[in-house]
This record gives C-alpha cells, structure tokens and sequence, in this order.
C-alpha cells in the first residue's frame, strides 16, 4: 500500500509546527528572559538587546511565524488537494 | 470647546456609532447569534478579534503597569501575544474544521461525555465573568474621571449599550461593533503616543522612539530612566527585579491561558474556513501587536514623565492632573516631612496599600489620609498604577481633543471585551447547559430565546459587580488565566493531536489542574496574602505564574491515566481524522 496523502499531509503538518515552535520558543522565552541578562550586553541605538526583544522583538517575531505558518499550510494543502484528485483519478 | 464638552461629543459620537451597527446587523438565527453566520471576512474578524481580546486592562491598565514594573513588564507583553502563535497553530484551524458553535461543543463531542461538557463549562464562566467584572471597572473609571458623572450611573449606561447590542445582534452585532471598536481604540491609543514621541525625542514612531536620544541632550531615553529610577532608590527600568524562573513561569501561564481562553477561541468559529482561521489569527495578532508594541514606550514616556512634572514641585504649584486624580482618590500625596512639596522615590507612602481619605485637608490643601505614615522611606507618593494611560496626555499637556479621544477609546476596549465575553456566557448556557444538556428537545427558535434571556441576565450580573466591585478583581485575575492554562488548553490539544486520549485521561487531568491551580492560588491570595512573597512560593513560582505547572500536571495525569481505559470508540476516531484534514 503505498504512503496514505492523508497521512503523509499529516506529517508535514507536525514537521512545520515543530520547527516555527522552535522558533517561538527561542525568541521569547530564550531571547526575552533566559539569555536576555547576557543579550543586554549588546546595544543597538538605545535598547539593551534583551530588553528590546522582551518588550518588542519577540512581538514581531509572533506576528511573522503566523503569516508564514499561513503560507506553508496554504502550500501543503494545495498539495494535498491534488494528490487527492490524482488518486481518485486512478482508481 | 472645553475637555469636558469634547468628550461627551466623542463618547456621544461613537456610542451612536455602535448602536447604528447593532441595528443593521440583527441576529435571524441561532448560527447568527453564537457563530456571525460563519461569513466573518477574516480582516475583519481579526479586528473583532483584537478588539474582543483588548480589554481595559490592556487598553487602561497595561503600559501603566509596565511603567512602574520597567523591565518584568515584559511578561504582560511576551504572554499576551504569543499565546496567539499557539492558538493559530495548535488550536484555531482544527476548532473551526470541528465546525461547532463553542468550546464545550468540542470538548464534549471529543471525549464523548457530558461530564467532559460540565467541566468545561464551569472554567468557561467563570473565567469568563471574573474577566467581566474586571471591564466594569475600566468603565466606571473612564466615566467618573472625564465625564463627571457617578460610577454607579456610568456603569448603567455602559451595561444598556452592551445590552443592546449584545442581546440584539448577538455575535454578529458584537462582532461588527467591535471592528468600529477596534478603529477608535487603536486610534485613540497610538495618536497620543505619538504626539508624545515627537516631544520627548523627536521621533514619530513610538516603537522607535522610546529607543531614541531624548530631544535636548545625546542621552538615550532609557538611559535616562535607568539613571533616574535608580536614584530615587528603585531598580534600573531595563533590569528584572523577579526572578528567571518566575518571570519564565509568567508568561508561560499567560501564553497558554490566552491560547485555552474560550472568548478569543469562539472567534474563530465565526469565518468562512479553515484558510480563514488561520489567517484571521495572523490578522488578529497584527492588529493586537500594533497597540502591544506602542504600550512599552507609552510605559516608558510616562514614568520619565510623570518623575519630571512632580518631582520636587511645592503642592501649591502641582500640575492640574495631579489634583484632579486625587480628586478621585487615585492619587494621594502623604506630605512626611511637612514641607509643602512633592517628593517621590521607592517605598510606600503610607502603610496599607490603599489610601483611606479623610473628610480633611492637610496645610498646603491635599486630602488627608487615616493610613498610618510609613516612615521607612522618604517617598511621599501614592499613585494607582491603572490611571498612567488615562492621566499621560494630560501629564504630557496635549490638547483637549486628545484627552476626549482617550476616554472614548478606554470605552470602546472595556465595552468591546465586555460583550465578547457575555456571548461566550450566555452561548455557553443555551447551547451547552439547555440545547445539549438538559432540555435536547428545544427549538431553534426556543434555543436563541434562552440565549438572548442569558445574554441580558449576565449583563445584569456584570453590572452589579461593576456597581458593588468585589474586593477580589484584581487576584483572580491569576485564577482566569492559570484556570484557562491548567484546565481548558491541554484538554483541546490532547483532543486533537492525540488518538488514543480518551474521555477518563482527559477528566482526570483537567480535574488535577483545576484542583492544583486553585488551591495554589486560593492560598496565597486569600487564606494567607501575607506569606504571598517569593521566600514562601514553592520553588519562587507565584500564583500568577502557577497555572503553567497546572498545565504540566494536566498534561501528565491524564496521559498516565488514559494508559488504563480504552481507546475512545470509533466515531471519535473518525471526527479527529476529519478535523486533521485541511
């Protein structure tokens, strides 16, 4: 039997939300207060580094993982769409 | 045209707004009053939704807060926003596959149980109204500080606005009135922001500004208020006073709470697909993440505001703000030295937390207090953290159009909240309690009956607590999100992403939650506030930060328990196959 498009679109699915959690995770908890005592060493202008993303980086970094979550799904499911139709096609 | 006059034209202008929307946008159906009729466009129900998620405490409370706190501010900031990121891609989509009406709906479809159902909608109102009473407060403020008019009567003309529309439109009223709300609250919130941004620094972005060279010397802004703050005895703005792991605890008990709340998740029920959802989350967050983004420099002008313009003033000259808040109880100034003039540092005024004014005036003409001084300390200032928003374009001396503007915007968040949240009460009893529950054999046209009587009695109830505030609003605010985190969230992900969680690990972990969370809270806010500090907190975790180890403890019950009972029967199965589908 070969790999179920169902199964497979599932698959990625998680591959996806695994890797912009990741990124998530980092920029807020590790940017923002794990390792934000030692970013503050770095300035950019008037912002201590980890100062800037707890209060405004990690923000924009959020808005960002959603719209590209929106456009890899969008992707995936075009995708899977057609895998579906090729396969009741054949049958 | 006085401030006075202005804001009653404001407030006249956009309540007027508010209903004409109400009108055109009448509920027909029962899909119309809990779900908009799933035709939402998902620009605007990222509006509806940013607006519905924007309450008081945001709109009012938030950059105050941070104003005082400096850096561990950020905990608001981080655990409000990202626990969208989760929602969009944990929970959103699959929710509005499932197709339903509310939150209970999937919980009690998904673990195949009444029970299930019961829980869930006990966390769901109360977290719910603990929230609703919060508004009510924001509105009473509003209206007693701008409009001069008595809390009491303030809070009866917001209730009879929220009943209209509420009762009338129901989530399709609620949400193209919260889309006008949006507008007017973000305008309201940014255009002082930027007015004070140019004069501090010069800059006309906020976002940059607060990063930026003040605009008569080369000193960086923040520089300068680290410099200050210090000096008058508090810590640096930009270091963090709690400890890493309770701020780490914080904004994850936000975050996940915010993801598990049922009125930002019954939001996304009210578009047209699953494409939708997902962006509307993305379009919600915008939209939150422009006032959220502007809240940590509007923090930031107005403690270096608020220190310039009083610091060191004879009472005598005190800018006009300052009596006028005291006038309302909200700023009391304890003269410890007896020399007529203002000195603030780090310390309490006084010993209480809150001022008890007395029907006397000190020498210099301030309202007395009975609080026992508290002589530890040489600062003479008591000030409530909530008024900041509300007092800083005062503080800042900007034009009377500005000051209306902001009282018109403090509105529209608290009245917007308000509503969402008493749909997601009043859905919760007709649709879960009665529909699905106790009386299956009502009516579509009975069910929307029960669901406007519901609507109009929680707005009843809303308005007696923000007539007679219970004493409690402020610490059960933990309660709401720890609730949400420990109780609702894992259920909902469990249910989703796990095949084999049946309705025994699902019970059995939001039970554990639920029971860990509150007596952790329930302790150190009322059987014993005065241990409620970091020596006695179970390895430095707060009760504001305790619902994300809630969670983990959800997590862990229910996974273990769900070992011993079998796999949920086949049509569950079926349903969680169908809503993984795109």
């Amino acid at each position: 039997m070969k790999n179920n498009p169902s199964q497979s679109y599932w698959k990625s699915n998680i591959r996806i939300l695994v890797a912009l959690l990741a990124i998530w995770f980092v920029a807020s908890f590790g940017f923002g207060i794990l390792w934000s005592d030692a970013l503050d060493e770095i300035r950019i202008g008037g912002f201590k580094l980890g100062f800037w993303f707890a209060q405004q980086g990690s923000i924009y970094i959020f808005v960002l993982l959603i719209f590209v979550y929106v456009f890899l799904m969008n992707r995936l499911d075009k995708k899977y769409h057609k895998e579906m139709s090729a396969d009741s096609e054949e049958q | 045209m006085s401030t006075q006059e202005l804001t009653y034209i404001f407030v006249g202008l956009s309540f007027a707004l508010y209903i004409a929307i109400a009108i055109w946008s009448r509920a027909k159906s029962t899909s119309d009053f809990y779900v908009a009729g799933k035709g939402v466009h998902p620009i605007a129900n990222g509006m509806a939704t940013a607006a519905d998620w924007m309450s008081a405490a945001s709109f009012i409370s938030m950059a105050g807060l941070i104003a005082f706190m400096g850096k561990d501010g950020s905990v608001y900031l981080m655990g409000w926003t990202g626990g969208y990121v989760l929602l969009a891609l944990l929970l959103a989509p699959y929710l509005r596959k499932f197709g339903q009406f509310t939150v209970p709906d999937f919980i009690g479809t998904r673990y195949y149980s009444k029970a299930a159902r019961l829980v869930a909608v006990v966390c769901l109102i109360f977290v719910s109204f603990t929230y609703v009473a919060g508004q009510m407060r924001g509105v009473g403020i509003v209206f007693s500080r701008f409009l001069e008019v008595d809390i009491n009567s303030g809070v009866i003309i917001g209730m009879g606005i929220v009943f209209f529309y509420a009762v009338l439109g129901g989530m399709k009223g609620i949400t193209y009135t919260q889309v006008a709300q949006y507008c007017v609250l973000i305008f309201a919130y940014l255009v002082p922001a930027i007015f004070i941004s140019i004069l501090m620094t010069g800059n006309p972005i906020p976002q940059l500004g607060f990063g930026d060279t003040l605009v008569d010397s080369s000193t960086y802004l923040l520089d300068k208020l680290d410099k200050v703050t210090t000096e008058l005895g508090f810590l640096a703005y930009t270091e963090n006073s709690k400890s890493t792991i309770d701020v780490f605890c914080i904004t994850a008990a936000l975050m996940f709470g915010t993801a598990g709340l049922p009125h930002v998740i019954v939001r996304f029920f009210t578009v047209p697909s699953v494409r939708d959802a997902r962006k509307s989350a993305g379009y919600a967050l915008v939209f939150i993440a422009l006032l959220y983004t502007t809240a940590p420099a509007v923090g930031a002008f107005a403690r270096m505001n608020f220190i310039d313009s009083i610091q060191d003033q004879q009472y005598s000259n005190a800018p006009a703000w300052f009596k006028n808040w005291e006038s309302i109880g909200l700023i009391a100034w304890n003269d410890k030295n007896a020399d007529g003039v203002i000195h603030y540092s780090a310390g309490n005024a006084f010993e209480d937390k809150r001022p008890q004014f007395i029907d006397k005036a000190g020498d210099s003409g301030q309202r007395l207090t009975s609080n026992p001084a508290d002589n530890s300390n040489k600062n003479e200032i008591y000030i409530d953290k909530d008024i900041m928003v509300l007092a800083n374009p005062e503080i800042a001396k900007l034009p009377g159009w500005v000051i209306a503007l902001v009282a018109a915007g403090g509105l529209a968040a608290a009245l917007s909240t308000a509503a969402g949240l008493l749909l997601v009460i009043s859905s919760s009893i007709s649709h879960d309690l009665l529909k699905k529950t106790f009386k299956p054999n009502i009516s579509e046209k009975q069910e929307l009956f029960y669901a406007r009587c519901a609507a109009a009695v929680a707005i009843i109830i809303a308005g007696l607590f923000g007539i007679y505030p219970p004493g409690f609003v402020a610490q059960v605010v933990a309660f709401a999100f720890g609730l949400a985190a420990a109780t609702i969230f894992p259920a909902l992900l469990l249910g989703i992403f796990s095949k084999s969680m049946n309705k025994e690990g699902a019970i059995a972990g939001m039970i554990s939650g639920l029971i860990f969370t509150s007596s952790y809270i329930i302790y150190f806010k009322f059987i014993n506030p005065v241990s409620d500090n970091a020596t006695y907190w179970v390895g430095g975790i707060s009760p504001e930060g305790i619902g994300f180890i809630g969670m983990l403890i959800n997590f862990i019950v229910a996974i273990f328990i769900s070992r011993f009972y079998p796999n949920p029967p086949q049509e569950v199965s079926k349903m969680i196959e169908m809503i993984r589908r795109p």
